[in-house]
């Protein structure tokens, strides 16, 4: 199973210092996410689009991606532009759909799409273990840490007993259909893999006391800005105060 | 049952992440460090199971399986399902990191209720009663997750109610699905590896065992 789709390439932003790329996601999305100027959302989409058309990645990949990301907006779109009060501006039937419906849906639909996008463009182009790394470093709570790793770490080899099992059920002639029968067994084969990582983790623990592990993860090597994470940096920070500003100042909508 | 970036009003995104937080402190404080391995090992379990689709007539549903991480893990369903969420919106995009506590709520909340609640019945002597309280949790886990959903885009605007209705009644047939697995997989659980279902408080004291 491969998970980390977008993590091998050539960008600054593959290169850039992880810490970096997790603050500035994380006060980007926040900005983004609270905002409720039409000028901030387009301004975030656009920044963020031109981030992750930096990043060189396969572009069949990222509008999956961003096909999935646009499945529950679309879903939204079926009901906001009619149930929002305000202008009418066109009738359907006994459906008004009105301008604030429509400014609504738009707005949640730019927010969506900017942080999905910035997500892509700086989380993804790390590997997790280099997350982990950098989480450790910006002081996330060390159990929380472990956790986040563990959980990555086998969540490959987990499907890898998986797809064992559900092949030993094909051989077997199973095929999903509905009834009581698949839903028995397919609930037979989740109970099998919580036994087999139960099991796997007993000896995943003692393996780890075995090579002297006491409950931290410590770091061995670290970090180093260079100039170039120094002036992405300051280019975030300017991003983000400027979107700050133009949510705070009066003026344009 | 993911909130996308984008949809919810601050102050519920503000009440859900301090809820979230809360939640995550209670459910660290109960994890010693001998017990990291075999909560991520099983989240990872749980991350794989909920890409198993089960067909219900023509179309395919995935599972949420929050109901019977509630009954295995108790309050560590919430470090346990925070980790899952924030793997699935780094890697996948799937919520996303802002709503990251309001989807942590909306599927831990109901999982660590169903633990106080049905724990009594899934660990008793009568496979019976077990089957009906594994019924009980998985579908009762969905439908809180749904009202703590429809709930959240409500408290976002009056606009959202319509599409909050909607998405609370498409999640029904999930919650009769839901709960047969959960069923099932619990009497398989009592079979084959009843300490599972055992809370991890007692698991390291085989003595205490039920």
């Amino acid at each position: 199973m491969h998970l980390e789709e977008f993590a091998e390439g050539h960008s600054i932003w593959h290169r850039m210092d992880p810490r970096i790329k997790i603050l500035g996601l994380f006060s980007f999305a926040v900005v983004a996410a609270l905002s409720n100027r039409i000028s901030v959302q387009v301004f975030a989409l656009l920044t963020a689009i031109v981030v992750l058309m930096s990043a060189g990645l396969n572009e069949r990949k990222v509008a999956s991606r961003m096909a999935v990301v646009n499945g529950f907006v679309l879903f939204l779109w079926l009901f906001l532009p009619f149930t929002t009060g305000g202008e009418p501006i066109a009738q359907l039937g006994w459906l008004v759909l009105t301008r604030e419906g429509i400014v609504l849906s738009l707005s949640i639909t730019m927010k969506a799409n900017a942080i999905a996008a910035a997500t892509i463009a700086l989380l993804g182009t790390s590997t997790v273990f280099d997350l982990v790394h950098a989480m450790i470093h910006l002081r996330i709570p060390n159990l929380l840490v472990q956790l986040f790793f563990f959980c990555y770490r086998y969540i490959s080899v987990i499907h890898l007993e998986y797809t064992r099992l559900r092949t030993g059920m094909k051989v077997r002639c199973f095929t999903p259909r509905s009834n009581i029968h698949t839903y028995r067994s397919l609930a037979y084969l989740m109970g099998m893999l919580f036994v087999r990582s139960y099991d796997r983790s007993e000896r995943i623990y003692q393996a780890m006391v075995l090579r002297g592990f006491s409950g931290t993860f410590w770091t061995l090597d670290h970090f180093h800005m260079h100039r170039r994470d120094w002036i992405a940096l300051v280019c975030m920070s300017l991003v983000i105060l400027l979107m700050v500003v133009g949510q705070l100042a009066g003026g344009i909508p | 049952m993911h909130i996308s970036e984008g949809v919810l009003a601050a102050p519920v995104l503000a009440g859900a992440t301090v809820a979230a937080g809360a939640g995550l402190a209670l459910g660290l404080k109960e994890l010693r460090p001998n017990r990291i391995p075999r909560v991520a090992v099983l989240s990872s379990a749980l991350f794989v199971g909920s890409l198993i689709h089960i067909p219900i007539g023509p179309v395919s549903v995935h599972l949420v399986l929050n109901g019977i991480c509630g009954l295995i893990l108790g309050w560590a369903a919430f470090p346990s399902i925070l980790v899952a969420l924030a793997l699935q919106a780094i890697l996948f995009q799937f919520g996303g990191i802002v709503v990251l506590g309001a989807n942590t709520v909306i599927l831990a909340l109901p999982a660590v209720l169903i633990h106080y609640l049905c724990r009594g019945m899934v660990r008793g002597r009568s496979h019976g009663v077990a089957w009906v309280g594994g019924f009980t949790a998985g579908a009762a886990a969905i439908g809180l997750g749904a009202l703590l959903l429809g709930g959240s885009l409500t408290l976002s605007g009056e606009a959202f109610r319509e599409a909050a209705v909607v998405a609370v009644t498409a999640n029904l047939p999930v919650l009769f699905i839901e709960g047969l697995f959960t069923a099932f997989c619990v009497s398989f659980l009592r079979k084959v590896k009843p300490e599972i279902l055992g809370t991890f408080d007692t698991l390291d004291h085989p003595e205490e065992r039920l």
